[in-house]
């Protein structure tokens, strides 16, 4: 670069340095990139991703086919001679108190807690994005009777009132933990997806929209909710662990899921008793239970560090 | 130079304290600096080898448009870059220190003390939870630590009083949501004056204000730093405002510097190809209506009677007809307002609420085929009144008719005929497409709302709508995020023509474009008014623009029409002081422009 532009009073770029391109042109080699294809591209590069991707498939394989990994039966053929015995062939993680193989049991176990998981998630989500967007697009008398609803059950404890709620229940099962659990939760999605909707409704697109005579509930179809649900996404996964720990809560308290039923929660509570003498059975269904949990925070932390570029740039 | 004994300062103090400048020196002296962002594909150079001199006193012009590099240069000389941004090479000297080379502590006592900085967004940069005073009296604590607090304080309100805040005493317990943007601005050019620096970096100073107010500011600006001898450094990427505030100018294009001089010389004979475009784009006071260059497809003026094709002459002679009687406006007014008023209630909490007027009483009309300018100044109703033409708002009292029909009647399937004839472009060309959908659906929208033609022929009405608007084929598997504020605003263009509308609403739509941006989106605009006989109401406050595109103008003030007219008559002869006062503050108005 000449120094020139100091001395002289009127200093020129020489054009073979400075070429000019056309006004406002179109990139049109560079690739198409949506927000998802975006946040596609945040995620691949990281390590977390992978690392929880992996714990995440490998989970779902043993909850959907336990047999791939044990041949040996969590419940059938249990042997009281081998009461919190130690580790044996074929038995690695050692015997419960009733005799049955640990191992066994934590594959088993998977099933049951992820089932409560999931569903509980996909409950919390749903319920969190309708009720939110209706009372954030509409507003109104609805959103004050939405609101102060979600406040009533946002003041009660989740644990505390999935604990009133599920004693007083004729039977127990995956779905109705999974729903007790949900119920009490949805308002922290509702108020996240209503902020974000009320966010999205008074932005320039909604109002071209309406301009072009797209219908209001068609707007808060195509415009509105595309644009608002990425935080409860967020939310959502990282909950998924919180929901798996509430179960396993709740069956520790000996009101979640059936003792017959295998899950990591019953398998703790029922470690509980022998804790001194035989801590490795209850050690390895609250490990499994930790693994789960933490590899749906890591994933849930890496997808909102893609779906929100901000928090993706000040890292 | 005496570099070498001052390269190395030790103590952050005793920095510049005996610098005198010899004579002839220049207080900031950058040399080939080059600025480099940290991106995911690498580094990326924003500033590659920018070079010049500010002299004791003088006021220098950073010039270019949005990505030219104009604000990162003058951010690197005093260590404030954004985000992952570093000085890669170069030096920047003052007083014979280079301050890329400071640490972060020393950089610390240059700024404020010796380099005083004016940001861009007064809305912003006054935290809102402390008071005006609170502020004041940090900055200047953080200059002269040895002041105790009742020195501080009176300090702040002589500030303030310099800064051209009357009753400064009572302002100094206000917080910033009861200033005007203009005050706040005022308070942080006092802010940043109050330690008498040697040079003031003002980063798009006015650029969120309104032309009259930004006129007051920068007067008084002029004014407070002729009076210190203070040097600054303004950024700007108004080639009129720059002229008319600096002596010297520098342009900025992609990165380097094209042209460097006396602003005059520089304004009435550009030779960089960048500046002269530059040049001939500003829309100055000289400048005319952009005629078009097409003729319109269907309708014609001039008769051309090809041999042998008498009867295509005939439906000529009538469309040419139509239309000398459409340009007359005599009895084909498209779009009146009658007596409207709007008002909003503004709730006072509790159940009080006061009413405020934004649409105050007016009436005018607007004929097919023409360009009406609806211009005033923030606050002054002119988007209200564009929003109750589109029936986006009702009005309270008063008519709207377009083509004879009450636009507040209409319901059902006649709304929807209704916003099929009048569509919408919007400012904000980030916020005006929908970021989830690409732009071929954007663009289908309004032909899939009103169930117009099959999945093909819709995909065929995108590709000819891109075309109208200049933007590639390529473009529609595209994503908003991925095109330019200009490139989106065709896009939102496109997609309001898609209906094939008699009537579009331009609210503010260049405002937020670069001027050579602006300059192809107007004649875009003017292109497709020749050949599809649209007719535009142009709202915006800048009545630079407004020359180049409007037949009409009409200028509100608090909710009122103050004055109506051509736009001839208007620039020409305005009747009103506040038409005048809007049309002096024109930056550059003064200014010959080379072509």
């Amino acid at each position: 670069m000449p120094t020139d532009a100091m001395t002289t009073t009127h200093y020129v770029a020489p054009l073979a340095e400075t070429p000019l391109v056309a006004v406002d042109r179109v990139d049109e080699s560079a690739k198409t990139r949506s927000t998802w294809t975006d946040a596609w591209e945040s995620l691949r590069g990281r390590w977390m991703f992978w690392v929880s991707a992996v714990l995440i498939v490998l989970i779902l394989l043993v909850a959907v086919v336990p047999v791939l990994f044990t041949h040996t039966s969590p419940d059938l053929g249990c042997d009281l001679s081998h009461s919190n015995g130690d580790p044996m062939a074929g038995h690695p993680l050692g015997f419960t108190r009733q005799g049955c193989d640990v191992y066994a049991r934590v594959i088993y176990g998977t099933r049951a807690s992820l089932t409560v998981g999931l569903l509980a998630t996909v409950i919390f989500a749903l319920l969190g994005v309708i009720i939110g967007a209706l009372a954030g697009y509409y507003g109104g008398w609805l959103d004050a009777v939405v609101s102060r609803i979600g406040d009533i059950f946002f003041s009660v404890p989740s644990v505390l009132g999935a604990i009133v709620l599920m004693s007083v229940l004729p039977f127990r099962n995956a779905v109705t933990v999974a729903v007790v659990l949900a119920i009490f939760s949805w308002p922290q999605a509702a108020r996240i997806m209503r902020g974000a909707v009320v966010l999205a409704k008074n932005s320039d697109y909604v109002l071209s929209a309406k301009a072009l005579g797209v219908t209001r509930f068609r707007i808060l179809l195509r415009h509105v909710v595309p644009n608002s649900i990425a935080p409860v996404i967020v939310l959502a996964t990282v909950s998924l662990g919180s929901f798996i720990v509430a179960e396993a809560t709740l069956s520790f308290l000996g009101i979640g899921l059936p003792p017959a039923v295998m899950s990591w929660g019953n398998d703790i509570s029922q470690a509980q008793s022998s804790i001194r003498t035989a801590p490795m059975s209850l050690f390895y269904p609250a490990l499994a239970l930790s693994v789960t949990v933490l590899a749906f925070l890591m994933l849930g932390d890496v997808v909102r560090d893609a779906l929100d570029p901000k928090a993706r740039a000040s890292r | 130079m005496s570099a070498a004994t001052t390269q190395q300062p030790v103590d952050e103090s005793l920095l510049f304290t005996d610098a005198e400048l010899a004579p002839g020196e220049p207080l900031l002296s950058i040399e080939d600096l080059r600025v480099s962002f940290r991106t995911r594909e690498g580094l990326f150079e924003a500033v590659r080898g920018v070079s010049f001199d500010v002299k004791q006193g003088e006021t220098v012009a950073i010039v270019g448009e949005s990505g030219s590099g104009k604000s990162t240069t003058a951010t690197a000389v005093i260590d404030l870059l954004a985000g992952t941004g570093l000085v890669t090479g170069g030096t920047a000297r003052m007083l014979g220190v280079d301050l890329t080379k400071l640490t972060a502590k020393q950089m610390q006592s240059v700024r404020g003390r010796i380099i005083g900085y004016v940001p861009q967004d007064p809305m912003s940069n006054l935290n809102p939870v402390w008071s005006i005073g609170f502020q004041v009296e940090e900055a200047i604590k953080a200059n002269s630590p040895k002041l105790n607090r009742s020195e501080v304080k009176a300090r702040a309100i002589e500030v303030l009083k310099e800064a051209g805040l009357g009753d400064a005493d009572r302002r100094m317990k206000q917080y910033p949501h009861q200033f005007s943007g203009g005050m706040r601005q005022r308070v942080l050019i006092g802010i940043g004056l109050s330690s008498r620096p040697r040079l003031l970096i003002a980063d798009e100073p006015t650029s969120a204000l309104d032309v009259t107010v930004q006129r007051v500011i920068l007067d008084h600006l002029q004014t407070l730093t002729r009076d210190y001898g203070t040097s600054v450094l303004l950024i700007t990427h108004d080639l009129g405002l720059a002229a008319e505030r600096a002596e010297k100018l520098v342009v900025m294009y992609r990165g380097q510097v094209v042209e460097a001089g006396p602003s005059q010389e520089i304004l009435a004979d550009p030779q960089h190809p960048y500046t002269q475009r530059l040049v001939a784009a500003a829309p100055s006071l000289a400048s005319r209506r952009i005629q078009s260059q097409k003729s319109p497809s269907h309708v014609d003026t001039s008769i051309t009677v090809a041999p042998g094709a008498d009867t295509v002459a005939v439906d000529q002679i009538e469309q040419a007809t139509e239309r000398r009687e459409a340009q007359a406006g005599a009895a084909s007014e498209l779009i009146t307002f009658e007596n409207v008023t709007k008002v909003y209630k503004i709730r006072q909490g509790g159940f009080a609420s006061i009413d405020l007027k934004a649409v105050d009483d007016i009436s005018f009309s607007i004929a097919k085929g023409t360009t009406t300018a609806l211009v005033g100044e923030s606050g002054s109703g002119k988007s209200t009144a564009s929003k109750l033409l589109l029936n986006l708002e009702p009005v309270t009292s008063g008519t709207i008719t377009v083509d004879g029909q009450d636009v507040s009647k209409l319901r059902g399937k006649e709304l929807l005929r209704f916003r099929r004839r009048v569509q919408p472009v919007f400012q904000d060309p980030y916020g005006s497409l929908n970021p989830m959908h690409n732009i071929e659906s954007i663009i289908a929208e309004p032909l899939l709302t009103h169930g117009i033609g099959t999945g093909r022929e819709r995909a065929h009405a995108v590709r000819e709508l891109l075309e109208q608007v200049a933007l590639p084929q390529s473009t529609a598997s595209r994503y908003p995020n991925e095109l330019s504020g200009g490139q989106r605003q065709r896009v939102a263009v496109a997609r309001a023509l898609a209906l094939k509308p008699e009537i579009i609403v331009l609210d503010e739509a260049v405002s937020a474009l670069d001027v050579l941006v602006q300059g192809q989106i107007l004649n875009l605009l003017t292109d497709l008014q020749a050949e599809l006989g649209l007719t535009y109401l142009f709202v915006t406050h800048d009545l630079a623009v407004v020359r180049l595109v409007a037949d009409n103008v009409c200028v509100m003030e608090k909710g009122r029409l103050v004055e109506t007219g051509t736009t001839d008559t208007i620039f020409d002869a305005p009747r009103q002081e506040y038409t005048r006062r809007l049309l002096d503050a024109i930056p550059g108005a003064g200014f010959e422009f080379g072509a």
